[in-house]
């Protein structure tokens, strides 16, 4: 089990635009620098990656909702 | 009906300034604030404050139906509504005016027709503005492109008459070019949108970006003179002045004069801004679009004149009429603005939503800092990075760089990362020293490393 933090204060979106699928759904494989998804920070969007591998267990927080900086946003199995 | 009770559906340094305005003029300030902006400095120097929703502008500064319950529940009478969020938004105009509530600002009809570039342009050309000459409509056949492009001089832009972006879109120095170009961007058209129709228009290379400030009163309308903002990174103005030094005096009087009438024809009430692109090859000047709200650069236009833009745009939105007339507004010096934003320049401008530690304020004849922070403030990360605007006046252009020099030099914001080096180095470049500039001037300067970067990157 390792936890995705989030580099930024900001908000969290699972997608990369609100009509496409999340960047990851449970039991994908994740790799070194894949995007898991983008946080919004002062109308700028940042890609938030996966600095491990692993398979995605889930997101920790709900698409489009506000984080913190060091807050989890997703876990890996 | 003179205001007595003015709600500010804004946040950030355009609240803190309409509340000192309004409180200037005894006016009681009612603050909307989201969720995350609960003890912003707006919140804590108004009369009253009220939440309107979470911390995404959507559901707060964007949401409508939240502020018009706002406005119902602290008994308002006056919505001033800032820059961005709605102040251009006429469902916004329309849902107060609905209420019984004055908007500080234009009525919906004139946001909405300026809003329209089409209609925009229209109402410019029928009070007599110049525009960008282009075709009068579609062209379909080269020979009828060389035509145009005689008449509206060369270089011409070829764009496709449908669609929009930038597919198909060419520039013709010359006839011989065109002949070669507009075949070729019929093609593209046809390829691309099934409709191989063409638009031509004068392409104006580097150009200016020049505006004019008007006030009106919904009869007569007045100038506060042009500012010049050509110094632009991703169309964000970066650094802005007044007067544009680059206009001799008769093309200046023209400009203005230009604005004051389109201003005149539309009837237009409150503060509003026409944007033109300046060609200072051919010395022409021709409209762009008109912002109908207050700008982030106003400060610069209130030191050169001594009008107060926001006080101004209270009073005649409460009816009464201009407080000044045209003869009375001079031009005095030259002033510039900096905007301060929480962004790291050494970093590609990534936001930097920090925590201020300690805060030294640049003071001064000449030096005014309009912001919203204080000593302990954690800058959300929801709303855009502008922190702050650096304002200096100056009798001249040379003075008012070697004035806002010192005054970036004596403010220190702990904590945060800043645009500050970026403005420190513009002041010491010799093009811009020299005003040698234009709307595509600034993005190369960064691109050929003129600012000392951090890191790898």
């Amino acid at each position: 089990m390792a936890d995705i933090q989030s580099p930024l204060p900001g908000t969290f979106y699972h997608k990369p635009s609100p009509e496409e699928p999340a960047f990851k759904s449970a039991g994908d494989a994740v790799a070194v620098g894949d995007v898991i998804g983008l946080v919004e920070v002062m109308k700028t969007f940042i890609e938030v990656k996966s600095e491990i591998a692993g398979s995605f267990a889930g997101y920790s927080v709900d698409d489009a909702s506000p984080v913190t900086a060091g807050q989890v946003l997703a876990t890996l199995d | 009906m003179a205001i007595k009770r003015l709600f500010i559906a804004n946040r950030g340094e355009i609240a803190v300034r309409i509340i000192r305005a309004a409180k200037g003029l005894g006016i009681h300030t009612i603050q909307a604030h989201s969720e995350a902006d609960a003890n912003m400095l707006a919140v804590k120097l108004a009369d009253e404050a009220v939440c309107v929703g979470a911390a995404p502008a959507k559901e707060s500064y964007l949401n409508i139906d939240a502020l018009m319950a706002a406005i119902a529940q602290t008994g308002a009478d006056a919505v001033h509504p800032g820059y961005g969020f709605l102040s251009e938004s006429p469902a916004f105009v329309r849902a107060v005016e609905a209420a019984g509530v004055t908007f500080v600002g234009p009525s919906a009809a004139t946001i909405e027709r300026m809003g329209d570039k089409v209609e925009a342009r229209k109402a410019a050309e029928a009070a007599g503005v110049p525009v960008v000459p282009g075709s009068k409509g579609r062209v379909d056949s080269v020979d009828d492109a060389a035509a145009v492009a005689a008449e509206v001089g060369y270089p011409v832009m070829i764009k496709a008459a449908a669609g929009g972006g930038g597919r198909g879109i060419r520039v013709a120095d010359t006839e011989e070019e065109l002949r070669k170009l507009a075949p070729q961007a019929q093609q593209e058209a046809a390829a691309a949108f099934g409709d191989g129709g063409l638009y031509l228009e004068r392409a104006v290379r580097s150009p200016r970006h020049i505006e004019v400030q008007i006030l009106g009163d919904g009869t007569d309308a007045v100038h506060c003179f042009e500012r010049e903002c050509s110094l632009q990174r991703r169309r964000q103005k970066v650094w802005e002045e007044a007067g544009a030094d680059c206009l001799d005096d008769e093309t200046r009087a023209t400009l203005c004069a230009s604005a004051v009438a389109l201003a005149k024809a539309t009837n237009y009430r409150g503060a509003g801004t026409l944007e033109y692109l300046y060609d200072s090859a051919t010395n022409e000047f021709f409209f762009i679009e008109m912002n109908t709200r207050i700008q982030v650069e106003h400060p610069v236009s209130e030191m050169i004149t001594g009008v107060d833009l926001v006080q101004e745009m209270i009073r005649v939105c409460g009816g009464e009429a201009l407080s000044v007339r045209q003869d009375e507004i001079v031009r005095n010096g030259h002033s510039i603005e900096v905007r301060i934003n929480a962004e790291d320049p050494a970093m590609q401008f990534m936001p930097w939503p920090g925590k201020l530690e300690a805060m030294t304020v640049p003071e001064g004849d000449g030096i005014r800092f309009d912001h919203f922070l204080y000593e302990g403030y954690q800058i959300p990360p929801f709303y855009d990075s502008l922190l702050g605007k650096v304002i200096v006046h100056a009798p001249t252009r040379n003075e008012a760089i070697e004035k806002m020099k010192a005054a970036l030099q004596g403010i220190e914001l702990k904590g945060l990362k800043t645009t500050i080096p970026l403005h420190l180095a513009l002041a010491d470049d010799p093009d811009v020293r020299a005003g040698n500039f234009h709307t595509q001037w600034l993005e190369p300067w960064l691109d050929a490393g003129n600012l000392p970067t951090g890191g790898a990157s």
